[in-house]
Formats: C-alpha cells, sequence, structure tokens
C-alpha cells in the first residue's frame, strides 16, 4: 500500500526511477535540467530549412521528457553562434582615488547574450544552453552544434553534423542527430528513428499505417480495402503483424515493413485468429484464436509462418491480447474474461500460475510491457463508467498501479516506447480517435495524427 | 461499080422490112379470131354443216368482302355472284365450295385474300377479294410478376437480428424467439437458394477493448448458430464471423445505439 501511494503521488519521480539507471549525468529526482535553445540561424542557401529544423529540435529534446525548457520569450537579444564567441564579463574596475566617479563609464551589467551569465541568472535561469549555426558547405548542410552546462561553465558537446540531402528533411535530419546527443548526455535515448504503427480509416478502410514518433512521414503500409487492425511490431522492428478480414474471417498477418512484403502467415481454421504479438527473440508470434471450437479464444504460440502451434491457455473463456515479458521471455500478460469482465491476467508461457493482475473492478486491457519488464501499462475503467478508459501503468510485482490520464475523454491502447520512457496511446480528448504520445507521468501530450479515425498505436525501433 | 451494088442492095431490103411488116400484120389478125378454151370450173365441195353455238363461260358478277377491313375478332361478309354455266363455285381459305350466290361470314386473325374460283364448261374465271384486319390497341400490359425476392432481401426481411445485453453471448428471450422464427426462414430460404451459405455476424457495442469484443462476437454468433442447428437449420449450411465492434450499424455513445450494436446479424456468404 506505502508502494501505491508513492506511485500515485510521484508519478514523474516514476519516471526517473526508470530511465536514470544508465544516465551519464546525475537528475536530481523530480527536479529536470532547465534548458535554452535559442533559434539558430543559417546561411543564406541554408536559411530557408531553419524553420523546420529549430521546430524539430526543440521538439525532440522537449519531447524526450529530460528537460524543464526554457522558453525562448526569456531569452536575450544576443546569443553565441559558435563556442568563440562567449565573452568574459569585464571585471569590476575599481576607480583610481581621486578621480571622479561620474567621469567613467559604468560596466556593463550583462554580455547582452554573450555572457555565460546572461543565460544561468534570471531571469531565464538555465543550467544548460544548447547553440550553433548551419550553412552549405560543398553543397553539403551542415550544422554546428554547442552544448554548455552553464554551472560549471564547460562545453558538453561541440559537433559537426552533416545532412545527407539539402532541403527540410535534411535540415530535420540533423536536428534529430543533434538533439538525440543533447538527450544521450541526460541518460535518455532518442525515438528518433523509431515507427509507430497504426491503424487508420483515413482511406475510407481500416488499413495498418507507419509514422515517425513526432507524426512525421505518415505511411500507409496494407492497402487491402477491407478490415485491418491491430498492428503489432517485431522486437528488431523489422516486421509486423496484424489482424485483416480480407480473406472472410479475421486472420493473422505477417508483413515485413521495408519493403512492405507479405511473409504468409499460415492461420490455422477457426472464426477468429486475432490480436498476435511477437515473442521476445522475435521468433514466433503468440496470437488469439477460437480454434478448435469455434468459441473465442485461447492463447495459441506458433512460428512466424503460422507452423508448430500450439496452445497455451485452457479453453472456455475469452483469452486474448497475449503480451510476453520483453526482459524476461517467460510470463504473458493477457487479457481474460475468465472471471467477469475483462481483466488483466498474467500466466507463465506453458500456461501455467495463472493470476489476475487487476483487481477485478470496471474493466481492464490492452496490456503493453515496460522494455524493463517489470512494469505494464493497460487500459482501464476503475473510477468511470463501463467503456470509458484511462491509462493506467501497474508494477507487476507489487501490483501497485498509476493512473496516467484523467477525464480526458477516453484513452486505450497504450504502447511503450523504446525509450522507456513514453507511450504512445488512442485518445478522443480532441473529438475522434486519435494518436497521441506522452511521457510516462502523463505529462507533455501530443497529438500526432488528424486525418480520419486512428487507433492502435504499437511503438516500435 | 460499087455504086451500083449499093444501090441494088437498097432496094432489096426495102422490100423485105415492107414485106415482113405486112406479114406481121396478118399474123395478128389471125389469133382473135381463135380463142383457147376456158379452164375446168373447179370441183363442187359440200359445205360443213353450221356449228352449234359455242356455250358462254361463266362470269363472276360480284365477288367482294364487307367491310374490306376489320379490327383483329371482328368479322367481314364475303358475297358473291356467279351468272353463266358453272360446274364449280369455290373459295379457298378453307370456304371450299359455295352456291353460285352466297355469302359467307368471316373471322380471319390476319390479312387475308380470298379467291373465288368458278369453272365451268364454257371457262374458268377467279376473282379476289381481301380482307384487311387492323390490330386491335393493345391492352394494358398485364402487371409484371413480382420480381424473385434476391437471397439478401429474404434475409433482411425474414431474418431478424437477435440481440444481447452487455458482455455476454448468452440468447436472451427475445433473442430466441428471433432465432426460432428465423430459423423456419432460413430453412426456406436455403430450400430456394439451394448453393447459399448463411453468414452470422457477430457484433458488439463500441465499449470495451476492440480485442475483447473481437472473442464477444464470435461467442454470440456462435450461440445463434447452435440454436439454429438445434432447430433444424443445416450446420453446413451457416459460417460464423465476428466483426467485434469494428461494423457498427450505429456509433452514438448511448443505450439506445449500444443495443443496436449489440446483436447477430444475417448476410449471405460471399
Amino acid at each position: 500500500m506505502k508502494r501505491l501511494v508513492w506511485f500515485v503521488v510521484a508519478p514523474a519521480a516514476a519516471l526517473m526511477v526508470l530511465t536514470a539507471q544508465d544516465a551519464k549525468l546525475y537528475v536530481q529526482e523530480g527536479r529536470r535540467p532547465a534548458l535554452a535553445i535559442p533559434d539558430l540561424r543559417g546561411d543564406a542557401q541554408a536559411q530557408p530549412f531553419m524553420g523546420a529544423f529549430n521546430d524539430t529540435l526543440w521538439s525532440d529534446v522537449q519531447g524526450s521528457g529530460y528537460f524543464k525548457m526554457v522558453p525562448k520569450t526569456m531569452y536575450p537579444k544576443a546569443n553565441p553562434q559558435q563556442a568563440s564567441e562567449w565573452r568574459q564579463p569585464q571585471p569590476a574596475v575599481q576607480p583610481p582615488p581621486g578621480r571622479k566617479r561620474t567621469a567613467e563609464p559604468s560596466p556593463p551589467q550583462n554580455g547582452g547574450g554573450l555572457w555565460l551569465t546572461d543565460w544561468s541568472s534570471a531571469p531565464v535561469s538555465a543550467d544548460h544552453i544548447a547553440f550553433g549555426y548551419t550553412a552549405v558547405q560543398n553543397g553539403v548542410l551542415v550544422l554546428y552544434g554547442w552544448l554548455y552546462d552553464l554551472g560549471r561553465g564547460s562545453q558538453t558537446i561541440g559537433a559537426r553534423y552533416l545532412a545527407s540531402t539539402v532541403d527540410q528533411a535534411g535540415a530535420r535530419q540533423i536536428a534529430h542527430q543533434f538533439a538525440a546527443d543533447i538527450i544521450a548526455q541526460f541518460g535518455g535515448k532518442s525515438l528518433f528513428g523509431t515507427h509507430i504503427y497504426f491503424t487508420s480509416n483515413r482511406t475510407g478502410h481500416k488499413e495498418i499505417w507507419g509514422m515517425d514518433p513526432d507524426g512525421g512521414n505518415q505511411r500507409q503500409i496494407t492497402n487491402f480495402r477491407d478490415l485491418s487492425i491491430q498492428p503489432a511490431a517485431s522486437p528488431d522492428g523489422g516486421k509486423i503483424a496484424f489482424t485483416s478480414w480480407v480473406h472472410t474471417n479475421p486472420a493473422i498477418f505477417v508483413f515485413s515493413v521495408e519493403p512492405v512484403r507479405d511473409l504468409r502467415f499460415y492461420n490455422q481454421r477457426a472464426s477468429v485468429n486475432s490480436s498476435p504479438s511477437f515473442t521476445p527473440d522475435g521468433k514466433q508470434i503468440v496470437y488469439s484464436s477460437s480454434a478448435p471450437s469455434d468459441r473465442c479464444c485461447r492463447i495459441f504460440v506458433a512460428n512466424l509462418d503460422g507452423s508448430g502451434l500450439r496452445p497455451i491457455s485452457s479453453a472456455g473463456f475469452i483469452d486474448t491480447e497475449p503480451k510476453i515479458n520483453p526482459k524476461t521471455g517467460n510470463q504473458i500478460a493477457f487479457v481474460s474474461g475468465r472471471s467477469g469482465p475483462q481483466q488483466v491476467y498474467r500466466m507463465n508461457m506453458d500456461g501455467s500460475d495463472v493470476e489476475r493482475l487487476t483487481p477485478g473492478e470496471g474493466e481492464a486491457s490492452n496490456p503493453s510491457w515496460h522494455p524493463g519488464g517489470q512494469i505494464i501499462a493497460y487500459a482501464w475503467t476503475r473510477g468511470y463508467a463501463t467503456g470509458n478508459f484511462n491509462i493506467f501503468t501497474m508494477d507487476v510485482a507489487s501490483r501497485a498501479y498509476t493512473q496516467l490520464t484523467h477525464s480526458e475523454g477516453r484513452n486505450e491502447n497504450p504502447s511503450w516506447a523504446p525509450d522507456g520512457a513514453h507511450l504512445a496511446f488512442m485518445s478522443t480528448r480532441s473529438g475522434p480517435h486519435q494518436i497521441w504520445t506522452m511521457l510516462a507521468d502523463g505529462t507533455q501530450a501530443r497529438q500526432l495524427t488528424t486525418q480520419g479515425s486512428n487507433e492502435t498505436p504499437v511503438w516500435s525501433k | 461499080m460499087i455504086q451500083e451494088e449499093m444501090f441494088m442492095f437498097s432496094s432489096r431490103k426495102i422490100v423485105i422490112v415492107w414485106a415482113t411488116m405486112i406479114l406481121m400484120v396478118f399474123a395478128v389478125g389471125c389469133k382473135k379470131k381463135i380463142p383457147t378454151p376456158p379452164p375446168p370450173p373447179p370441183p363442187v365441195v359440200e359445205a360443213p354443216p353450221a356449228p352449234p353455238p359455242p356455250p358462254a363461260a361463266p362470269v363472276i358478277a360480284q365477288f367482294a368482302a364487307d367491310p374490306a377491313s376489320i379490327q383483329r375478332g371482328q368479322s367481314s361478309t364475303l358475297s358473291w355472284q356467279v351468272t353463266g354455266a358453272a360446274t364449280n363455285v369455290s373459295i379457298n381459305q378453307g370456304i371450299g365450295t359455295v352456291q353460285n350466290t352466297g355469302n359467307q361470314r368471316v373471322l380471319p386473325n390476319d390479312s387475308t385474300t380470298y379467291t373465288l374460283t368458278v369453272t365451268g364448261p364454257g371457262g374458268n374465271a377467279t376473282r379476289s377479294a381481301t380482307v384487311t384486319v387492323t390490330a386491335p390497341p393493345p391492352p394494358p400490359p398485364p402487371p409484371p410478376p413480382p420480381p424473385k425476392p434476391t437471397i439478401e432481401q429474404r434475409l433482411f426481411s425474414d431474418v431478424r437480428d437477435a440481440f444481447f445485453d452487455y458482455d455476454k453471448s448468452d440468447l436472451r428471450a427475445d433473442a430466441r424467439d428471433a432465432l426460432t422464427t428465423g430459423a423456419n426462414a432460413l430453412k426456406a430460404i436455403l430450400a430456394d437458394f439451394p448453393n447459399a451459405t448463411i453468414v452470422i455476424e457477430g457484433h458488439c457495442d463500441e465499449r470495451g477493448s476492440a480485442e475483447y469484443n473481437l472473442g464477444l462476437g464470435d461467442r454470440r454468433s456462435s450461440s445463434a448458430k447452435d440454436l439454429l442447428v438445434q432447430l433444424g437449420v443445416p450446420a453446413d449450411k451457416l459460417k460464423t464471423i465476428s466483426y467485434g465492434k469494428e461494423r457498427p450499424q450505429c456509433t452514438e455513445s448511448d443505450e439506445s445505439c449500444w443495443q443496436k450494436n449489440r446483436r447477430v446479424h444475417f448476410t449471405p456468404a460471399q
């Protein structure tokens, strides 16, 4: 009970515990370093892309959740564009005796942005500053970027980044890389390069889509023009599995994502084969099937082509959404109606030791394992009307839970990001079903999709 | 000497010419006086007896149809009059031999030409009369036979959805009633469409997770199938598909819409 209270009271602290284990710089629990990032400028050729660059850099660094971002409105008028532009405050000159004080100009009180203290003192009060500039050199878009620790007065990063193209995409690329380096200095892992797969009906049919973790580059993966839902991603990020009605009854498909190709999963004859997810070694699929009775559903495991299948859970109930602990690979979280309304359960890989994780109150579903294998995120109606889910996390060992969303529409389908600090989820808080991301403490909610109805995000490497 | 001779010749020649001329005059006078005998008269031929007057050819004095134009279904009357010697008077088109004078009611279905043929010792005669038949205005077309209802229409009109309680797949009393009526209708439909397979779709309301509802919809369609098979609908003609909460028929977040979506629904298999 003590632990539960601790989770409810201090969600932000929980985030830091989750992620600070391999931090290079020590981050005080509950206090995030204040970071200032004045807009970078480019030379004549690079400047047209700097809007995209600055937006991307800011959103990546802010979205990491590691920093308290100092608003740009509080910055001095100028800022250094390279480390050599920092100026030392002039020492206060003692007026020689006998001279009139009024003749001496009073020493400047600030460096106009070129003193470290201009940034470390009020009103900016930053702990760190990132700055730099871009230019097109020999036809290549180059970023010179620095990170300074204002407290220590020392340089943390001074690096050069080369874009592969001279355009907005190239500008975003080097912004992502610079942001990743900044976040890494504080023990974080940039989500740049990860993917979110989800279901969207924006074409008129529910299809599987993919996008970048900031909502960029949204692209259609399937084109069945039927009903395709429930994507899952392989641990290496190279494959997805999902459920589609394209062959009449719901059946499982396994696709490679680059290039998009049907890898041919053999479905056993059953009225329902659905809700697939990968084992942590990426070699098998666990899923929910109504075989052999056509009375849904038991948990099954099979090879990636559908061969070698065997049931794990016993028959007689609706068992679905199997998710294997990514760290240990030896336990499955799943959803079952065996005790009444749907609840989250766990069992061993052989189906033994079935335990209910959620207390039985309301309905609980959509378990998603944290990469560390100790915590699940899930959707729960606790405290709300039937069907009104919110996102919770639970420490599986202690069953202590934390509520992350509160009364802002329905919130379902949480999926942990590879960094273990973020969650993607579906929310109706802005109206229709849309994909959002947030920090694992429930802050920094950000909407990634706007077109059509979008749901069931899965955050992949 | 020559002269003399000449002279002498001349005088002798004149004498000859004169003599000849006289002789010729005499000669002519001799012929007229003695005529040649006339030829004998032709032999007397005995005249044949006068032939009897030939018999008169029969005459068709009249052959006509009145009226000459009728609408289908009406009748016309043929009338004729034959004079002269006739051994046979007949009209074709199935009428046959008739009196020399008469009339005959005819009911031709289509325009028909009647030919009156008269034979007699004095010759033959024919004459035609045509009855033109016009079609009457068509009657209003008979009402088209009702089109055979499609299997979709039959299922829609004859087999009601069965409804369920929240998070339940067992059959309520009203669902049993609907399915009991539906079983008979399904049997009749399957008799009319022997190659058809019927899909029992299981649906759920929007509450609860999509994955769980997929299982719930499956169980609802299986429950319905079990009862229908129990009531005699062949199991191999029934197929279950769960759509979970993916194909709602309404989207409002209230109990009225939720109840509409907690159902099994019948469609023909593709």
